[in-house]
C-alpha cells in the first residue's frame, strides 16, 4: 500500500510546478485584471505540452483522462493517464486555474472527443482545441433537459439553440455541442457534435464578466440553422433507449477527478502562501496540539487536514480509473469534497491573512474568487451529493429527486 | 485469583444481581445501592495482588526490530491476499461476535470474558510479536493491524478498543523494547493466555498536553519512583502489564509496570463511552520500578509512540463511522413520512452523502499515514492531520447517525446512540493503543 505521489511522475509534477511558478504566477494578476485578453504566453506552453504528449508513452492532459482500454496488456497495478493528469492539474492550478483552462488544445471538448469519438473522428480532430457546450440559459444541472436541437437533413444535421458558459468558447477551434435528435425520446436522443468555428450559423454572442478565473474566456454561443456534417456526430447516431446518457456521461467519471484536482491545486496555493505569511506564528513541525494552539494555527491545520483528504480522495478516484475499477461514486466523492474544501480553504486563508489577504498585492483573494466555480461547474456540489446519495441508498433519479 | 479479577467478577455478579428480580424479591435493591455508592466513593481500590510472573528477562535472540516494508513506488491502494483473508475473518467476527455483544457490554460496563477467548483464537497478537519470540511478525505490519482495527471497529468501538489495547502494548515492546524487555514480556502475548495490558498516557487535566505530563518519574538508586494519576485507562483494573507515560527530568518517557506493583491503585473512571473497555483512573503512589522498566533502547521516540496510538484510534473510528453509515441507510430507506421513504428527501439524502464522503476521507487519511509508518518513513505530519480530521468527522457522523433516526436514535433500542458516545473519544485519546 502506498499513497505517496508515484515516483514515475515526479518529473512531470516538477515540470508542472515550474510552469506554475515561472509561467503562470508572473502573469496571474495581469490576466485577472485584463479579462478576455488572450494570454499569448500560453501558446508556447501549449507547444511544450504537445511535444510532451507526442514523445511520451504516458500522455498528459485532457485526452489522457479517457476510458479507452490501453494497448499494453500488463496485469499489475497501473499509474497512468488519469493519475498523471490529476497530478499535473493539481500542480498547474497551484499556479493559476484560469490559465490552465486556457491552454490551447486542453479543453473539455478534447476529453469528450477522446472518450466517445470513433477512430476516423479521432484522426480528423487531432490537434484541434475543443471546448464543450452543454449548459443553456434554462438548464445547467438538468443537462437531460437541453433544448438545442439537431435535425437530420441529408448528410448533415441542422443545429438550433443557445449555449452559455462555454469555457474557451471563443478561443478554441471547435466546440463539442450537446443537442437532442428528438426531444420526445429524452436522454437517449442527446448526442454531441463537433462544430468548428467559422461554420455559418454559429455566433459568439457574449463573453461573460466573472467573479473569478478571468483569464479563461467564457462564451455564449448561438446556433441558428447551423449546418454540421453528420460525420461530426461523435460516436453512434443510434438512439439506444436502454443505454441513455451513458456514453457521454462516462466522460464525467474521468473529468470529475480532474476538476477536483484543480480545486486541490488552488487550495494548495492558498495554504502554502498562508504558511509563509504566518511563519513565526505557527509550529511548522506540527508539534502543538490543536487544543493548545492559537486559533489561527489550529484553523490552518484543520484546513490542511481537509485539503489532504481532498487530495488523496482525488488521487484515489484517478487511480481507480487507471486500474479499470468502476469509479463513478468515487469521482463524485472527490469532486464534492475538493470543491467545498477548496472554497472553504481559499476563503479562510484570506480571512487569516487579514488585510494582506483581502488586498490585491497578494494573490490570496484572487484564489478565493477562482475557487468558487470549481464547486459549481462539472456538476455542482449538490448534484454530486445527489449522485453519491443515490448510489449509497440504491435510489433511482425517479425516487430521490 | 488477583483482586483485580475478583473485582471484575464481583462487579459482574453484582450487576447481574442488580438486574435480577431477586434484588426486588428480597427487598434488597435500595440497601445494596447505598452500599455500592458509598463503596465507590470510598476512593481508590488497591490494585490486584502480584500479577503473573513475566520473564525471565534473558534474551537468547537479541533485540528484535521489524523492518519497514518496501513498495514499488506506485500509488497503490490494493491489499494483499493475506490482508483480504484476514479482513474477511475479522469482519465476520465483528458482525457475529462483537456487534451482538456490544449493547449489553456497554450497559454492564463490562468486557465479556468469552469474547477475549474468542478473539485470542483470531491470533491478532501474533502479528505483534516477532518470530524469534513466538509470534509471526517478520516485517512491520502496521497497515495490516490498522485494517484489523477498522474491521473490529465496525463491530463495536469499545469492544475493539479493549481487544486492541493489549496488542498495542505488544507492538510497543516490539518497536521500542530492549532485548531484555522483549524477552521478558513478549512471549506471554504469543502464549496460551495473553496478558491483559494497557497503555496509560491520558491525565484528567484541561487542555491536556501529553508532552507535559503531571505524572512524574524520579531517578533513584537502581531505578525510578513514579507518582501521578492517569485517566481513562482501558481495563486498567485487570491489567497485568502497563506502559505508563511519566516525565523524567523534564522529558516524557514510558515505563513498564506490572499489575500489582505496590503503589498502584485504581478507581472507576466511567466515561461517556468506552464503557465496555472498563476504563479506570490509575493512581501511582510512590511506585518503585527498577532500571529495566524504562522502555526503550536509545531509539525510543515518544511522539511516534503517541502517533501510532492516534492512528489506531483513527482506524477504529473509521470502522465505527462506516458502521453508522451502514446502519442508517436501510433505516432511512424503510422509514416513511409524508407518503414515502425519508431517504427520498434531499435533506436526509445529503446527510447520507456527506457521511459517505467523510468516512472515505477518514479512511484515506488513516491509510496514508499507516502506509508511511509501515514503510519506515516519517509520518508525524500525516498522523497529526489524520487525527485532526478523524476527530471532527467521526463526531459529525456520530451525531448525524442519531439525527437520521430521530427519536428512535436517541434510545438504546438502536446502536447509534452508543456510537455517538464512543466516537467522541477519538478527539480525547492519547496513547491507549499502539499500531
Amino acid at each position: 500500500m502506498n499513497l505517496e505521489n508515484p515516483k514515475k511522475f515526479a518529473m512531470l509534477v516538477e515540470q508542472a510546478k515550474q510552469v506554475a511558478d515561472n509561467f503562470y504566477r508572473p502573469i496571474s494578476r495581469k490576466y485577472d485584471k485584463a479579462e478576455h485578453a488572450y494570454p499569448k504566453e500560453l501558446d508556447m506552453l501549449a507547444s511544450l505540452l504537445d511535444g510532451m504528449n507526442e514523445g511520451s508513452s504516458e500522455a498528459t492532459g485532457a485526452t489522457s483522462a479517457s476510458k479507452r482500454p490501453s494497448s499494453d496488456g500488463d496485469t499489475g497495478v497501473r499509474n497512468s493517464g488519469n493519475l498523471s493528469a490529476a497530478l499535473g492539474a493539481m500542480e498547474l492550478c497551484r499556479g493559476d486555474v484560469g490559465l490552465l483552462l486556457s491552454i490551447p488544445r486542453q479543453g473539455l471538448g478534447n476529453a469528450a472527443i477522446g472518450a466517445v469519438a470513433n477512430d476516423e473522428q479521432l484522426a480528423r480532430f487531432k490537434g484541434k482545441w475543443a471546448a464543450m457546450a452543454i449548459t443553456e440559459p434554462s438548464c445547467g444541472s438538468d443537462s437531460a433537459a437541453i433544448r438545442t436541437t439537431a435535425v437530420k437533413d441529408g448528410d448533415d444535421y441542422i443545429l438550433n439553440g443557445e449555449k452559455i458558459y462555454v469555457t474557451a468558447g471563443a478561443r478554441a477551434e471547435c466546440v463539442v455541442v450537446w443537442a437532442t435528435l428528438d426531444k420526445s425520446l429524452g436522454k437517449a436522443a442527446i448526442k454531441s457534435f463537433v462544430v468548428e468555428h467559422g461554420t455559418p450559423g454559429m455566433e459568439i454572442t457574449r463573453l461573460e464578466h466573472k467573479l473569478g478565473i478571468k483569464a479563461s474566456d467564457t462564451a455564449a454561443i448561438l446556433f441558428t440553422n447551423c449546418r454540421v456534417p453528420a460525420a461530426n456526430l461523435l460516436g453512434s447516431p443510434e438512439i439506444d433507449l436502454k443505454k441513455g446518457f451513458a456514453g457521454v456521461m462516462e466522460t464525467f467519471d474521468n473529468t470529475r477527478p480532474l476538476v477536483a484536482a484543480m480545486a486541490v491545486g488552488v487550495a494548495a496555493a492558498s495554504i502554502e502562501r498562508l504558511k509563509e505569511l504566518l511563519a513565526g506564528h505557527i509550529d511548522a513541525n506540527y508539534g502543538t496540539l490543536p487544543l493548545n494552539a492559537s486559533h489561527a494555527e489550529a484553523t490552518l491545520y484543520r484546513l490542511e487536514a481537509e485539503w489532504e483528504a481532498a487530495r488523496l480522495l482525488t488521487l484515489k478516484a484517478a487511480w481507480m480509473a487507471d486500474n479499470k475499477r468502476p469509479n463513478s461514486k468515487e469521482a463524485s466523492i472527490c469532486k464534492a469534497k475538493a470543491g467545498r474544501v477548496a472554497n472553504e480553504v481559499t476563503l479562510k486563508c484570506v480571512e487569516l491573512a487579514a488585510s494582506l489577504g483581502y488586498g490585491e498585492d497578494e494573490l490570496l483573494e484572487k484564489w478565493s474568487r477562482d475557487s468558487k466555480i470549481l464547486d459549481i461547474f462539472e456538476g455542482t456540489q449538490q448534484i454530486q451529493q445527489l449522485i453519491i446519495a443515490r448510489r449509497v441508498l440504491g435510489k433511482s433519479s425517479a425516487e430521490l429527486k | 485469583m488477583k483482586i483485580g479479577k475478583l473485582q471484575g467478577v464481583g462487579i459482574a455478579a453484582l450487576s447481574r444481581f442488580a438486574q435480577s428480580d431477586l434484588a426486588d424479591q428480597l427487598k434488597l435493591r435500595k440497601p445494596v445501592e447505598k452500599i455500592l455508592y458509598r463503596g465507590s466513593k470510598a476512593g481508590f481500590q488497591l490494585a490486584g495482588a502480584a500479577a503473573r510472573a513475566f520473564g525471565p528477562a534473558k534474551s537468547t535472540s537479541g533485540k528484535q526490530r521489524l523492518p519497514g516494508t518496501t513498495s514499488s513506488g506506485l500509488f497503490d491502494l490494493s491489499l494483499s491476499d493475506e490482508q483480504l483473508m484476514m479482513r474477511e475473518t475479522l469482519q465476520r467476527f465483528a458482525s457475529e461476535a462483537l456487534r451482538p455483544a456490544a449493547h449489553d457490554a456497554d450497559h454492564h460496563v463490562a468486557f465479556p470474558a468469552e469474547l477475549r477467548a474468542q478473539a485470542m483464537e483470531l491470533g491478532l497478537a501474533y502479528y505483534a510479536v516477532p518470530e524469534a519470540l513466538g509470534g509471526i511478525a517478520s516485517e512491520s505490519a502496521i497497515v495490516t493491524q490498522m485494517l484489523a482495527a477498522e474491521d473490529l471497529g465496525h463491530g463495536d468501538f469499545s469492544l475493539a478498543s479493549a481487544l486492541l489495547a493489549p496488542i498495542g502494548v505488544a507492538n510497543a515492546l516490539t518497536r521500542w523494547g530492549t532485548a531484555a524487555q522483549q524477552a521478558q514480556y513478549l512471549p506471554a502475548f504469543a502464549g496460551e493466555q495473553p496478558p491483559v495490558a494497557a497503555i496509560a498516557v491520558n491525565e484528567a487535566v484541561v487542555l491536556f498536553n501529553p508532552q507535559q505530563l503531571a505524572t512524574k518519574a524520579e531517578r533513584v538508586a537502581n531505578g525510578y519512583v513514579l507518582n501521578g494519576e492517569k485517566s481513562l485507562v482501558i481495563a486498567g483494573a485487570s491489567a497485568e502489564l502497563l506502559l505508563i507515560a511519566a516525565e523524567l527530568n523534564g522529558k516524557p518517557k514510558v515505563f513498564i509496570v506490572t499489575g500489582g506493583t505496590p503503589g498502584l491503585s485504581f478507581n472507576e473512571d466511567q466515561a461517556m463511552g468506552l464503557k465496555a473497555a472498563e476504563t479506570v483512573k490509575l493512581r501511582l503512589d510512590h511506585v518503585e520500578v527498577d532500571d529495566s522498566a524504562l522502555l526503550g533502547d536509545g531509539d525510543f521516540d515518544y511522539q511516534e509512540f503517541l502517533d501510532l496510538g492516534y492512528l489506531a484510534w483513527c482506524a477504529i473510528a473509521t470502522g465505527t463511522a462506516q458502521a453508522v453509515l451502514d446502519y442508517v441507510v436501510p433505516y432511512v430507506n424503510e422509514r416513511e413520512a409524508f407518503g414515502e421513504p425519508i431517504s427520498h428527501r434531499q435533506g436526509v439524502a445529503f446527510i447520507v452523502a456527506d457521511m459517505a464522503i467523510e468516512v472515505d476521507a477518514m479512511r484515506i487519511m488513516t491509510w496514508r499515514a499507516a502506509a508511511l509508518a509501515e514503510a519506515g518513513k516519517p509520518f508525524h505530519r500525516e498522523a497529526y492531520l489524520a487525527r485532526l480530521l478523524c476527530a471532527e468527522k467521526a463526531m459529525q457522523i456520530g451525531t448525524n447517525g442519531v439525527q437520521l433516526l430521530g427519536g428512535h436514535g436517541f434510545t438504546k433500542e438502536h446502536p447509534v446512540e452508543r456510537w455517538y458516545r464512543d466516537l467522541r473519544a477519538v478527539a480525547i485519546q492519547h496513547g491507549g493503543l499502539h499500531l
